[in-house]
């Protein structure tokens, strides 16, 4: 023990060893040195690349969810499409049934007018041909009723009258062959 | 290896009842070396040896994503870069980042050696060094001041607050000057020296006077001797709670030198209020 620090009367306010302070200092500076030169710039470097890898991260993952939006939105736009492209097909197909359905009903109606047209012109034809042969049959019919009334009496009124209706009912009760 | 031996030989000596002269450095090699060759000398070399050491261990090998050594390495950077640094300085805190870890890491260290069985002594409770510290802290708010508003605005700066009315001039100017320039190193050296010094001597009271009761063999002052045992007993139980209190003190101290040195650098390089 030196007699520097008990004998002051600052006591131990002073230092036992002046040499203390420098000694103090002189280490203090070189761990100064070290810390600043080496640590601190490791330090923040490590900090430095976390923050730049943290943001690079956020960012990435910014981009992938655009990717993601982009994606769905074209998808979405696709789906309209088709939803579209099917109506109109629906829209198409329905048209192109009815336009079907109207050609059938026109050809139908014209097939039956069609028909209709050739029965009508064939009843014409039998009806005319009836007509004819029924000409040339009452012709003969009348004429042999006209030999009966004048083999039989032409005076007789009663009888004449008499076989002209049984004419007429024996043309009745004749079957209409080519009606 | 006479050296040796006088540098881990703690409490070596310890007379009752202890006082200053239980402060006394041994010189590691009397008559060879300079007697400010002693062991709270080299205690304080060890010191920085061991922060060298642990901060280039820290900072060698770092990743990303941080292992546990490198998380233990970014609790203690980060307690004094976001909790010290960055808080006090704002925006320029990456400046004065180095000299506030070295600091921090510096004097914590040398307090923990006060209940490091193998020194069993805080260096700082030795008033050179923290006068050292002090010295520099005073050096750096100051030198920042000067580098910021030139020797004459830094003077203003510091001396005249904003605002003050003419007529109080002649009072603040000097008390402003005392205040920020004189007092400031003094108290911050006279802190961390006191409240070491007196630690030390609480623990040495405890367990010196506790080793003294322990073994005493015979009546003291009319107490029998087992009641002087008993007491003795007590007395070294009592100072583990003691150790545990210096440690929070040792702690406490190093955080406190060091955001006060970044309080008046803060205010230093403050701009005009």
């Amino acid at each position: 023990m030196l007699p520097l620090a008990s004998e002051s009367p600052l006591g131990p306010l002073l230092p036992e060893h002046p040499e203390e302070l420098f000694v103090g200092v002189v280490l203090f500076l070189i761990i100064l040195a070290v810390v600043w030169k080496v640590v601190v710039p490791m330090f923040e470097k490590t900090y430095a690349e976390r923050t730049a890898a943290i943001q690079g991260g956020i960012e990435r993952a910014e981009a992938a969810q655009a990717e993601a939006a982009a994606a769905l939105e074209e998808y979405k736009a696709q789906l309209a499409t088709a939803r579209e492209e099917a109506s109109r097909i629906r829209e198409e197909a329905k048209a192109q049934g009815a336009a079907i359905l109207a050609d059938m009903r026109q050809q139908a109606t014209e097939e039956s007018s069609r028909l209709l047209a050739n029965a009508k012109a064939q009843i014409d034809a039998e009806r005319a041909s009836a007509v004819n042969e029924l000409r040339t049959e009452i012709g003969g019919l009348a004429t042999t009723l006209a030999g009966r009334i004048v083999g039989e009496s032409l005076d007789d009124d009663a009888r004449a009258r008499r076989t002209v209706e049984r004419f007429i009912a024996d043309l009745e009760s004749q079957p209409a062959e080519h009606a | 290896m006479g050296g040796l031996t006088r540098l881990i030989l703690p409490l070596e000596g310890a007379a009752w009842p202890p006082g200053e002269h239980s402060f006394a450095s041994r010189p590691l090699f009397p008559g060879v070396l300079p007697d400010w060759v002693n062991n709270h000398v080299a205690q304080a070399v060890i010191g920085a040896i061991l922060v060298i050491v642990f901060w280039l261990w820290m900072a060698k090998g770092q990743t990303i994503v941080p292992g546990k050594k490198q998380a233990v390495g970014e609790f203690v950077y980060d307690f004094v870069r976001n909790g010290i640094a960055r808080d006090i300085l704002g925006p320029d805190f990456r400046r004065y980042l180095p000299f506030l870890v070295a600091l921090f890491s510096f004097i914590l260290v040398n307090n923990l050696f006060g209940q490091f069985f193998f020194f069993m002594f805080p260096t700082f409770s030795k008033i050179g060094f923290a006068w050292g510290l002090a010295l520099l802290a005073w050096l750096l708010y100051n030198g920042a001041g000067i580098k910021k508003h030139g020797f004459v605005g830094y003077l203003k700066h510091a001396t005249l607050p904003a605002g003050v009315p003419k007529p109080l001039w002649p009072l603040i100017i000097p008390l402003e000057f005392l205040s920020n320039i004189i007092v400031r190193p003094l108290t911050l050296g006279l802190r961390l020296f006191a409240n070491l010094f007196a630690g030390h001597l609480v623990i040495m009271v405890f367990v010196v006077g506790g080793t003294l009761l322990l073994t005493a063999t015979e009546s003291l002052g009319g107490f029998p001797v087992p009641l002087l045992t008993v007491a003795g007993v007590v007395s070294i139980l009592f100072s583990f709670a003691i150790f545990a209190l210096e440690l929070l003190v040792g702690s406490i101290q190093a955080y406190i030198f060091t955001v006060l040195t970044a309080q008046y650098v803060s205010s230093a390089i403050a701009e005009d209020h």
